[in-house]
C-alpha cells in the first residue's frame, strides 16, 4: 500500500507542478545573477518582487488545497472552504481588534487561535449538514459560503482597526541565498507555517496510521468499517482540521498579508484552492505546486500593472489567474482521479 | 405530528414555510445577540415589502429576475448539474442588452426592444455554453468553471463601462457625460419595456414575458422529449447512457437553457428597470437564484412562490434599514438560514416532530463532484 502510494506519487502528480517551480527558479537565479536582469521583460517575469509576490499569493491557496484534501481524502467534498476562509479572516481580525491592547505577538496569536476555533466550528458545521442531515455535500458547501458571506457582512464594524500584522522573519545564513534567500527565508511565521504544513499533512496522510484510515475512509467506507474504522468519526475529525486550515488561511489575510478585514475579501482564493487541490492530484506537494503556478500568474498581474508595460486593459490582466484555474481544471481533471467514495453518505447496514 | 391529513399541495408548502419560519426565528435571535430589535426589523421588514402600493410593486418588481434565475438553477439542477454562474449569466445578459440598447437606436420599438432581449439570452448562453462544453469535453466540474466565469463576467463588463485612466482607454460603453464615474448612458426609448404601472409603482410589463417563460420551461420539462432526458440524465446518468440518449449534448442544451434564462434576466432588469448598467448593480440576484431553486424545489411553479418570496425580503430590506437601522446584510443570514433547511428537510422533520409522508420533505437536488 504505501509503496504504490509513494510511487504514485513521485510519478504522476508532483513531475508537472514540482518541476516547473524548480524550472522557474533556475531561470530566476540566471536571470538575476547575469546583467540579463538589465532587460524589463526578463525582470517582470523572473525578479525577485515577483517570487516574493508568488509566494505571498499562493499561502493561502496552500492551505486551502491541504484543507481541501484532508476533507476530500476522507471522502467529504468541501467546497464551501472559500466561506471557512472568510469566516477565519473575520474571525482572526475581531480577536485582534479586540486585544489591541496586548503586546502585538500575543493579540496576533490570540488572533490566530481564534479564527483556528471559528474553522473548526464551520468544519463541525459542513460535517454534521452532511454527515447527520445526509445533506448534498456541494449544497452545504455552498450554504458556508452564503452564511459566512452575511455574518461577516452583517457583524463587520467599519470603524474598527486592527493595528500591526506579523512582522518578517529572517532565517539566518539560508537568507543570503541569493535569489531563493530573500524569497523564501525572509518572511513573516504563518508563511512559514504553511510550507512547513506541506511537509507535515504529506507524512501524515501517507506515513502514519490516522493517515492510512482516513485514506481508506475516503476509498472505500465499507472495508474500512469492515474492519472496524469509524468511518463518520474520521470525516468529522478530517473536516474539522480542514476548516481550521482554511480559516488558518483567512488569518493569514488579515494578520499577515493586508492586516485589516475587507467584506469578501477573500475574493475566490477558496476556489482557486480547490482547482489546486484537483491539479495537484489531491496531494499536498501537488498541490503546493499548483498553488505556486496560481500564485505566479497573480505576480504577474500584479508585476504588469505595476510596470505599465502591457497594452491590455487592466481588468483582462485581472482575469489571468481565473483563466489559467478554467485551463488548469480543463486539461488535468481527465488525469487525475478524486477519492472513490467521495461525496457519498456513508451508511453502516442494517442501519 | 402526522400531517397526513394535508392535500398533497399543502404538504409541498409545508417544508419551505417551516423553514422560512425557523430561519425568521433565527434570524431574530441573531439581531437580539447583536443589539438590533428583531420586532421593529420584521415589521419594518414586512411593511417595506406589502405595507403600501409601493411595497407591493417592490416585491414584484424583484420577484421578476428572481423567477428567471432561480429557474436557470432549477434547470440545471434537474440535469444533475449545479450552475453557480447565474450571475456572471446574468451579468454578461445585461450587458449584450445594453449594447443593443444604446446602439440601433432608429429602430421602432416592435425590432428593438425583441432584438435587445434576445442579445440578453444569447449573451447568458454564450456563458452557459462554456461550462456545459468544458464538462462535457474535458471532463472539468462545472461549479469551479462557473465560479471562475462569474469572476471574468464581472471584470469584463466592468471594463465596457470603465470611465478610464491616465493610463487606460475607456470601455466602449462608458457615458461620455457621466465623467469619471464608470456607467453606460441610458438606453433608447425604443427598447425600453413598456410599464405597467407609471411611477411611482414602476412595474413593467416583462412579467407577463417571465410568466410565459414559466410556463414554457415547465412544459419543456415535464412533457416533451429533451425534458425527459434532461431529468433523466440528472436521475441516472448511466441509466441515460443505456437507454441511448444523447448525454453529451443533453448537459450542454441544459446549460444553454439555464444561461439563456439567466441572461434573460439580465436583460428584463436592464431594459425594464435600470435603462442602464453600472458595475455596482452587480450579478447578486443571479447568486441569490440558488436559493430561490432550491426553496421551490426546483419545480417552476414553486421558483415562482420562492422568488415572490425572496422579492419581498429584498424589497422590505431597506425600510427595515430605516426603521430599525438593522444593516440588510441580515437578509443574506435570513436566505442562507432558509436554503439550510429547505436542503436539509431532516433538520426540519426533527425541530418539528414531523413523521415522513409521501409527497413531503423531498430531500435536495444531488449534483456530485467527480464524474
Amino acid at each position: 500500500m504505501a509503496t504504490t502510494n509513494r510511487s504514485k506519487f513521485w510519478k504522476a502528480s508532483s513531475l508537472f507542478s514540482i518541476g516547473w517551480v524548480v524550472v522557474l527558479l533556475v531561470l530566476a537565479i540566471l536571470v538575476n545573477t547575469t546583467s540579463l536582469k538589465n532587460q524589463e521583460w526578463l525582470r517582470i517575469l523572473f525578479g525577485t518582487s515577483a517570487l516574493s509576490y508568488m509566494l505571498r499569493a499562493s499561502v493561502p491557496l496552500i492551505l486551502g488545497a491541504l484543507s481541501g484534501i484532508l476533507c476530500e481524502r476522507s471522502g467529504i467534498v468541501n467546497i464551501g472552504i472559500e466561506g471557512m476562509m472568510l469566516a477565519g479572516a473575520f474571525a482572526a481580525f475581531v480577536a485582534k481588534v479586540a486585544t489591541n491592547s496586548w503586546p502585538l505577538t500575543a493579540s496576533l496569536f490570540f488572533g490566530v487561535l481564534i479564527a483556528l476555533l471559528i474553522g473548526a466550528l464551520m468544519g463541525l458545521l459542513h460535517a454534521t449538514l452532511s454527515i447527520r442531515f445526509r445533506m448534498d455535500q456541494i449544497i452545504s458547501g455552498t450554504i458556508i459560503i452564503i452564511l459566512a458571506t452575511g455574518f461577516s457582512s452583517y457583524l463587520f464594524n467599519r470603524d474598527a482597526v486592527a493595528e500591526g500584522k506579523f512582522a518578517m522573519i529572517r532565517i539566518p545564513l539560508l537568507a543570503d541565498i541569493p535569489v531563493i534567500g530573500p524569497v523564501f527565508f525572509e518572511n513573516p511565521p504563518l508563511t512559514y507555517l504553511a510550507l512547513i504544513l506541506v511537509v507535515v499533512v504529506h507524512v501524515a496522510l501517507f506515513y502514519t496510521r490516522w493517515g492510512l484510515r482516513t485514506r481508506a475512509v475516503g476509498e472505500h467506507p465499507r472495508a474500512a468499517d469492515t474492519v472496524g474504522i469509524n468511518v463518520n468519526r474520521y470525516r468529522y475529525m478530517n473536516t474539522m482540521i480542514g476548516g481550521m486550515l482554511a480559516a488558518l488561511a483567512g488569518a493569514f489575510l488579515v494578520l499577515e498579508a493586508v492586516g485589516q478585514f475587507q467584506e469578501g475579501m477573500t475574493a475566490g482564493r477558496g476556489f482557486i484552492a480547490l482547482a489546486a487541490m484537483i491539479f495537484g492530484n489531491w496531494n499536498p506537494f501537488g498541490a503546493l505546486g499548483a498553488s505556486l503556478l496560481f500564485g505566479y500568474t497573480e505576480a504577474l498581474q500584479n508585476e504588469l500593472l505595476l510596470a505599465g508595460v502591457a497594452s491590455i486593459p487592466r481588468q483582462f490582466v485581472s482575469m489571468l489567474p481565473y483563466i489559467v484555474t478554467i485551463i488548469a481544471v480543463s486539461g488535468f481533471v481527465g488525469r487525475v482521479r478524486p477519492p472513490a467514495a467521495e461525496g457519498k453518505v456513508y451508511e453502516t447496514e442494517g442501519h | 405530528m402526522n400531517v397526513r391529513f394535508l392535500p398533497r399541495i399543502g404538504r409541498a408548502l409545508l417544508l419551505p414555510v417551516l423553514a422560512l419560519l425557523a430561519a425568521l426565528v433565527i434570524g431574530a435571535l441573531v439581531m437580539w445577540i447583536s443589539g438590533d430589535d428583531p420586532i421593529k426589523a420584521y415589521q419594518g421588514l414586512f411593511s417595506g415589502a406589502f405595507g403600501n402600493g409601493r411595497g407591493w410593486a417592490s416585491t414584484v418588481r424583484r420577484m421578476v429576475p428572481l423567477i428567471l434565475t432561480g429557474l436557470s438553477v432549477a434547470v440545471a439542477f434537474k440535469a444533475g448539474l449545479f450552475n453557480i454562474g447565474a450571475s456572471g449569466q446574468f451579468l454578461m445578459g445585461t450587458v449584450f442588452s445594453v449594447a443593443v440598447g444604446l446602439y440601433f437606436a432608429a429602430l421602432p420599438l416592435a425590432i428593438h426592444l425583441p432584438l435587445a432581449l434576445l442579445a440578453g439570452v444569447l449573451g447568458g448562453m454564450l456563458w452557459g455554453a462554456i461550462p456545459g462544453a468544458l464538462k462535457v469535453y474535458t471532463g472539468a466540474h462545472e461549479v469551479i468553471v462557473t465560479i471562475m466565469l462569474n469572476y471574468i463576467a464581472s471584470l469584463f463588463t466592468g471594463w465596457t463601462v470603465f470611465a478610464g485612466t491616465q493610463g487606460q482607454a475607456h470601455g466602449p460603453l462608458w457615458d461620455k457625460a457621466a465623467g469619471a464615474i464608470s456607467t453606460t448612458p441610458d438606453i433608447a426609448e425604443s427598447a425600453r419595456i413598456p410599464l405597467l404601472f407609471a411611477a411611482p409603482y414602476r412595474v413593467h410589463t416583462g412579467i407577463f414575458l417571465v410568466l410565459v417563460v414559466v410556463i414554457f420551461i415547465w412544459w419543456l420539462l415535464y412533457k416533451t422529449t429533451i425534458g425527459f432526458e434532461i431529468r433523466t440524465v440528472g436521475q441516472n446518468l448511466k441509466a441515460a447512457q443505456y437507454a441511448g440518449m444523447h448525454v453529451n449534448w443533453t448537459i450542454i442544451l441544459t446549460m444553454l437553457i439555464a444561461g439563456g434564462l439567466a441572461g434573460l434576466a439580465g436583460a428584463i432588469e436592464t431594459l425594464g428597470v435600470n435603462y442602464k448598467f453600472a458595475p455596482e448593480f452587480g450579478g447578486a440576484v443571479g447568486f441569490a437564484g440558488i436559493t430561490v431553486a432550491l426553496l421551490g424545489q426546483t419545480n417552476p411553479f414553486g421558483v415562482v412562490l420562492a422568488a415572490f418570496m425572496f422579492g419581498a425580503l429584498d424589497a422590505g430590506a431597506a425600510k427595515m434599514q430605516f426603521d430599525a437601522g438593522v444593516s440588510t446584510d441580515i437578509i443574506q443570514i435570513i436566505q442562507a438560514l432558509v436554503l439550510t433547511f429547505v436542503a436539509a428537510p431532516l433538520i426540519i422533520r426533527t425541530i418539528f416532530r414531523l413523521r415522513q409522508v409521501d409527497g413531503l420533505m423531498k430531500s435536495a437536488p444531488g449534483v456530485s463532484w467527480g464524474k
